[in-house]
């Protein structure tokens, strides 16, 4: 089971890529506005 | 007629019909006279509505009328005729836009903006005017930013295009303080979701460790998710957990209770005690309870600042009061200029319905200038060459040239508007019930932690400071940390569904005893406009003077005619020659009748006034109210007294308040005599009644009031206004509340803001505001049960790790649910049931 030794730090460095993408995500201003996007991609042709 | 026959045929118009004129049931549109059917309810300006009424009524879907009518509440778009010349000017450009590249980027507020259909047709916009690039609307602040190409188009011609399709631009002032709280928001957001992700990972080590206790673990795999978690929850601690720390440690030096410090402590004891046992290898850990604890503590957090709104600082307030332009005279031109290009001496044009853009001399014109912004004062100002005028206040009537002698913060409202901020800042915070709780939760959770230590020193020395570190962890109130910021905004977005906009939690608990309640008269106890409120003649002529009055643009005449108005009979008279003389009256010839209306001495020189009438006008005009006279072919024959009408719902809802417990006193700008009328007909005693008060009277009142109350007692002041010059008031009261078409300045100013018409509001304010209340203490002792369980268990050092982890989500989970069921503000559904008694027909 020396594996686990492998994997159980992989998946919390891929944890913290999920976190590092989502503060890009907030810092960039992604989730500034919640509600326009959602109606504006009903009019775009 | 004795004089109190008189006061009481004031107090209650019921001769007068209020109904304007009949609106169509589906398009709000006037129904025309031709078309109205006195033998239903419901009347329609065409036969289209009436089918879209009958097609949404045989639907089920009525609530679309009551949707609508919120919607309705909001200012309209008005039609505007500007230039919006001034977005061209030097100064404009310098404050508001900025050149990014070969395009000009600006940021304007649009009045108007609230649906999807807004946000196509205002993204289209670069379709419509060549040059403009991109046009990107935020629906829900109603900002939109536009870049442009500066050397093809301006930007007042955008303005212009805007303005046309229904979206009166105005420059959005607020962008340092935006970019501060949006700044804020994102990392709110970073940290919350560091911690979320956290506690997931912790919690699935947690779930291989807790397995690995009935399952055989290899001891090396043990280690390295012990660990794991450690790493992890220290990061959680120390990045997005530090808040608490914070917090708490601000609280400890400054000596005010909080509930971030009961939290503090076993967050703090739990990490590092794990940390000690993960280091050498042996003993309890508490990661998962420890970063669980973090993320859900951060998430009602995040919630509740969600809702709160920002508070506006003063230059903001300044203005929302004064128009963002001003049309300089030079020479024989009128130019569009932004006011902060005004110059001392500089001459500016008004028009009648502008407000005045600056402090200053009338240099010629003669108008009437409303100045209830400023003053309480109901009755329109009389101005001519000479006279100062003040930024802020209306002209009504006619077009007036002003020599502006100061302008921004140095005029009169700017420095009321600097009261205001103060008053806002000096503010004391009321300690907060969840805080109070939490002091006392601090100790109880010290004192049994020094009881278990001591205990298990005394049995087992070796696993004491284990089971004092899993008491300190059991007793975290979380619960109560979690659920009272659920509560609040869970109750103050059912009321501002209702209309109630309320900006801070600490509302909810002041407002729910009864306290002090100062409130202002004019626009809130009373309508704030001129209205019919009394009338002494035949019936019979008063669609003669419906017919004359409605020829003319005089306020008074204005709100004569439209009081006058029966809507469902035409008026048939008409009007030949009407002769209107300034501030005096109007003669005018109807169906051969010859006219009259107008003041006292007015009326005289042209008829003979009978000596019943006479008396009667100067009666009433020492009551504070205006008398009008009407003399038909030569002979008075009625008279109509103007005032201020007291709304229909004041004398109820106030009779309900005293019943709870609530002291009422009437403080206005307004002259002593009226406000004496409008308070003994309201039930208020006459000491009660304080009248010709200036703004900063107005303060003091609230601010010696204020200091009469024992802090400990639960009683508060609160401050009922809606002008201007309430504003410095309803900032200084421990809760302003702000009611329906107030001036904005009392809007930034107060706690609450009424958006419903009238105070009827202010008693289903006060019951979800009690009821919320009610819900927080429930939240209390669930809390408390669990934490005093769990307390039991440790002390007798049967809690271990895994229990710890199991209850505490579910004194948390079971709080949560508490909150989220109850019933704080009525829902929408009961809206019908709500507004009932603020129909115009429930009269006291």
């Amino acid at each position: 089971m020396s594996v686990l030794f492998i994997v159980v730090p992989l998946a919390v460095l891929l944890a913290a890529g999920g976190v590092l993408a989502f503060a890009w995500a907030a810092r960039s201003g992604q989730f500034d506005d919640v509600d326009t996007p959602a109606e504006r991609m009903l009019h775009d042709e | 007629m004795a004089a109190d026959a008189t006061l009481s045929e004031v107090a209650s118009p019921s001769p007068v019909s209020r109904r304007g004129p009949v609106l169509c049931k589906h398009c709000n549109l006037v129904v025309p006279p031709g078309l109205i059917d006195a033998t239903r309810d419901d009347q329609f300006c065409c036969h289209g509505c009436e089918t879209a009424y009958s097609i949404i009524h045989t639907c089920g879907l009525e609530r679309y009328y009551e949707l609508r009518q919120q919607l309705d509440d909001r200012a309209p778009a008005p039609g505007t005729d500007r230039t919006y010349n001034d977005f061209d000017d030097d100064t404009f450009r310098r404050l508001h836009t900025r050149q990014i590249g070969p395009l000009t980027r600006c940021e304007l507020f649009l009045h108007g903006v609230h649906c999807s259909a807004c946000l196509w047709l205002i993204e289209r916009l670069p379709r419509m005017v060549k040059g403009l690039v991109e046009a990107r609307l935020d629906l829900r602040r109603g900002i939109v930013d536009l870049a442009w190409d500066d050397r093809i188009v301006k930007l007042s011609q955008i303005a212009r295009t805007l303005a046309s399709i229904g979206y009166p631009p105005q420059p959005a002032r607020d962008r340092k303080s935006r970019a501060r709280r949006v700044a804020e928001d994102r990392r709110q957001l970073v940290r919350l979701a560091a911690a979320g992700a956290i506690a997931a990972n912790v919690m699935l080590f947690a779930l291989a460790l807790y397995a690995g206790i009935f399952d055989a673990m290899e001891p090396a795999h043990r280690t390295m998710f012990r660990w794991l978690s450690m790493v992890l929850t220290v990061l959680s601690l120390v990045w997005p957990g530090a808040v608490f720390f914070k917090s708490s440690w601000a609280a400890i030096r400054t000596r005010t209770p909080h509930i971030d410090v009961p939290i503090a402590l076993a967050l703090f004891a739990g990490g590092a005690w794990s940390v000690f046992t993960t280091i050498k290898g042996s003993g309890e850990i508490y990661f998962d309870t420890v970063s669980v604890l973090v993320f859900a503590l951060l998430a009602g957090r995040f919630f509740q600042s969600r809702q709160q709104r920002a508070s506006a600082d003063d230059v903001e307030l300044l203005f929302s009061l004064t128009p963002s332009s001003a049309r300089c005279v030079e020479g024989c031109v009128t130019r569009d200029v932004p006011i902060e290009s005004l110059q001392t001496g500089d001459l500016v044009q008004v028009l009648a319905g502008d407000s005045l853009p600056c402090d200053g001399e009338v240099d010629s014109g003669e108008s009437l200038v409303d100045e209830s912004l400023l003053s309480g004062e109901s009755r329109p100002v009389r101005v001519t060459h000479g006279d100062r005028v003040a930024a802020g206040t209306l002209n009504i009537s006619a077009e007036l040239f002003v020599r502006v002698q100061t302008v921004g913060e140095e005029t009169r409202v700017g420095q009321l508007m600097r009261l205001v901020a103060d008053g806002a800042r000096r503010k004391a915070p009321i300690v907060r019930f969840a805080d109070v709780v939490g002091s006392w939760f601090t100790l109880g959770m010290l004192a049994l932690a020094a009881l278990t230590l001591g205990i298990w020193l005394w049995i087992e020395p070796a696993n004491a400071v284990d089971h004092a570190v899993a008491l300190l962890v059991v007793t975290c109130p979380c619960a109560l940390g979690l659920a009272t910021p659920i509560v609040i905004t869970i109750a103050t977005g059912r009321a501002a569904r209702q209309g109630m906009l309320i900006k801070g939690g600490d509302v909810i608990q002041s407002l729910s005893k009864p306290g002090v309640m100062i409130l202002d008269k004019t626009g809130t106890l009373t309508t704030g406009g001129l209205a019919l409120v009394a009338w002494h003649g035949e019936d019979s002529i008063r669609p003669l003077v419906q017919a004359v009055e409605a020829t003319s643009n005089h306020p008074i005449a204005k709100a004569l005619a439209r009081d006058l108005a029966t809507p469902d009979v035409p008026n048939n008279f008409r009007v030949h020659s009407a002769n209107q003389v300034l501030g005096r009256g109007i003669e005018a010839t109807v169906n051969d009748r010859r006219v009259v209306i107008g003041s006292l001495s007015f009326v005289s020189t042209l008829a003979r006034v009978t000596l019943e009438h006479a008396d009667l006008a100067r009666r009433w005009a020492a009551e504070g109210i205006t008398p009008i006279l009407v003399a038909v072919d030569g002979v008075s024959a009625a008279l109509a007294a103007m005032g201020d009408g007291i709304r229909p719902e004041a004398r109820a809802t106030l009779d309900d308040l005293r019943r709870r417990g609530w002291q009422l006193r009437i403080a206005s700008g307004d002259h002593q005599d009226v406000v004496t009328r409008v308070g003994s007909a309201l039930g208020f005693t006459l000491e009660d009644c304080l009248g010709g008060l200036s703004p900063e009277a107005k303060l003091t009142l609230v601010e010696r009031t204020k200091a009469t109350l024992d802090p400990r007692s639960g009683r508060r002041l609160v401050m009922v206004g809606d002008g201007v010059n309430d504003a410095a008031a309803l900032a200084a009261a421990d809760v302003g509340i702000a009611v329906h078409g107030g001036a904005e300045a009392s809007l930034a100013a107060c706690d609450v803001y009424l958006s419903r018409p009238g105070i009827g509001s202010i008693l289903e304010l006060l019951d979800g505001c009690g009821r919320a209340m009610n819900v927080i203490r429930r939240n209390l002792w669930v809390s408390l049960f669990y934490n005093t369980t769990a307390a039991g268990i440790a002390v007798a050092g049967l809690l271990n790790p895994l229990i710890a982890a199991i209850v505490m989500p579910i004194s948390s989970l079971s709080a949560l649910a508490v909150s989220l069921k109850s019933r704080t503000f009525a829902d929408l559904r009961d809206n019908a049931r709500l507004t009932a008694p603020h129909q115009p027909g429930s009269r006291p």
